[in-house]
C-alpha cells in the first residue's frame, strides 16, 4: 500500500463531517436527512477499505460489502416509509411529523 | 506508483468537493446525480486501495441501484417547488455546536496518532476475500440474506394501499 493510513483516514473523516452536515443543515427535510446518512456510511466504508489494505487482511472488505447490503435494506425501508408518510400529509418535511398523534 | 498516489488525490479531492456541493443543492435531485459522482470517485480510491471486488459492489450497488431507488422515489413524489424549500435557520445552534466540536476533535485525534506506516504486505487477492467471507464469516452471510427478506417484507407493508 502506498498512501499512508493516516490520509485514507482524514478522507474518510472529511467525508463524514459532510455527511454529518448535510444531515443537521436538511434536518426539515427526510429526502436530503438519507443522503447525509448515504454519504456518513461511504465514509465508513472507506475507512473500512482503507484498513484491509493497511493491514493486509480481507476483513475489512467483507465488512464494506455487509454496509453495503445493510445500507440496501436501510433505504428501501426508509424511502417506503417517506412515500407512506408523504401518502399522509403530502409533505416530506419532518417537522410536520413532530407530533406522535394525528 | 507515483501515477497511484496522484490519482489517489484526485479521487479524494472530487470526493470531497461533490459531497460539499451535495449540501448546497435546492432540488433533491440535483443532491443525488452529484452523490452518484461521490460514489465513482470513491469507487476509483477502492481500486487504489488493493479492493477491486468493493469498488465493482459500489458502483453497481450503491450507485446503480441504491440511488435510482432515490431518484425513484424523488420523481414520483410531488415535492412541489423545491426553490420554495425551507432552510432551516440557526435555531439548534448548541447542538451544531457540540456535533462541530466532537468532528474537530476526531480531527484532532487522527492528526495527533499517525499510525506508522505500513510494512510492504503482498496484495489481497479475491481469493482471500471470497475465503475470509464464506469461512469466517459465513453465518453474517446468512444474517445479511435474512435482513434483506425482513427489508422486502417491511416495505411492501408500508407501502401498501388501503
Amino acid at each position: 500500500m502506498i498512501i499512508p493510513l493516516a490520509h485514507v483516514l482524514v478522507l474518510a473523516a472529511a467525508i463524514f463531517a459532510m455527511g454529518l452536515y448535510c444531515l443537521v443543515y436538511w434536518r426539515t427535510n427526510l429526502i436530503m436527512m438519507l443522503i447525509g446518512i448515504e454519504i456518513m456510511l461511504n465514509a465508513a466504508i472507506l475507512a473500512f477499505v482503507g484498513g484491509s489494505a493497511y493491514w493486509g487482511a480481507a476483513d475489512g472488505q467483507v465488512f464494506a460489502l455487509f454496509i453495503i447490503a445493510m445500507t440496501s435494506a436501510e433505504v428501501s425501508l426508509a424511502l417506503a416509509l417517506v412515500v407512506y408518510l408523504h401518502r399522509r400529509k403530502k409533505t416530506v418535511d419532518s417537522n410536520d411529523f413532530a407530533s406522535l398523534h394525528e | 506508483m507515483l501515477g497511484d498516489t496522484v490519482l489517489f488525490y484526485v479521487f479524494g479531492a472530487i470526493a470531497v468537493i461533490t459531497s460539499l456541493l451535495v449540501v448546497g443543492q435546492r432540488s433533491p435531485i440535483y443532491s443525488v446525480l452529484l452523490l452518484i459522482g461521490s460514489f465513482a470517485a470513491l469507487a476509483g480510491l477502492y481500486v487504489l486501495l488493493d479492493s477491486p471486488f468493493a469498488a465493482v459492489i459500489q458502483i453497481i450497488i450503491y450507485a446503480g441501484a441504491i440511488m435510482v431507488l432515490f431518484l425513484f422515489v424523488i420523481m414520483m413524489l410531488d415535492l412541489g417547488h423545491p426553490e420554495k424549500a425551507i432552510i432551516p435557520g440557526s435555531r439548534d445552534l448548541a447542538t451544531a455546536l457540540f456535533l462541530g466540536f466532537v468532528t474537530l476533535g476526531a480531527f484532532l485525534v487522527l492528526l495527533v496518532h499517525q499510525p506508522p506506516a505500513a510494512a510492504p504486505i503482498p496484495h489481497l487477492q479475491i481469493r482471500n476475500f471470497a475465503v475470509v467471507l464464506f469461512h469466517r464469516y459465513g453465518v453474517a452471510v446468512e444474517v445479511v440474506s435474512m435482513q434483506l427478506l425482513f427489508a422486502l417484507v417491511g416495505a411492501l407493508y408500508l407501502g401498501r394501499r388501503k
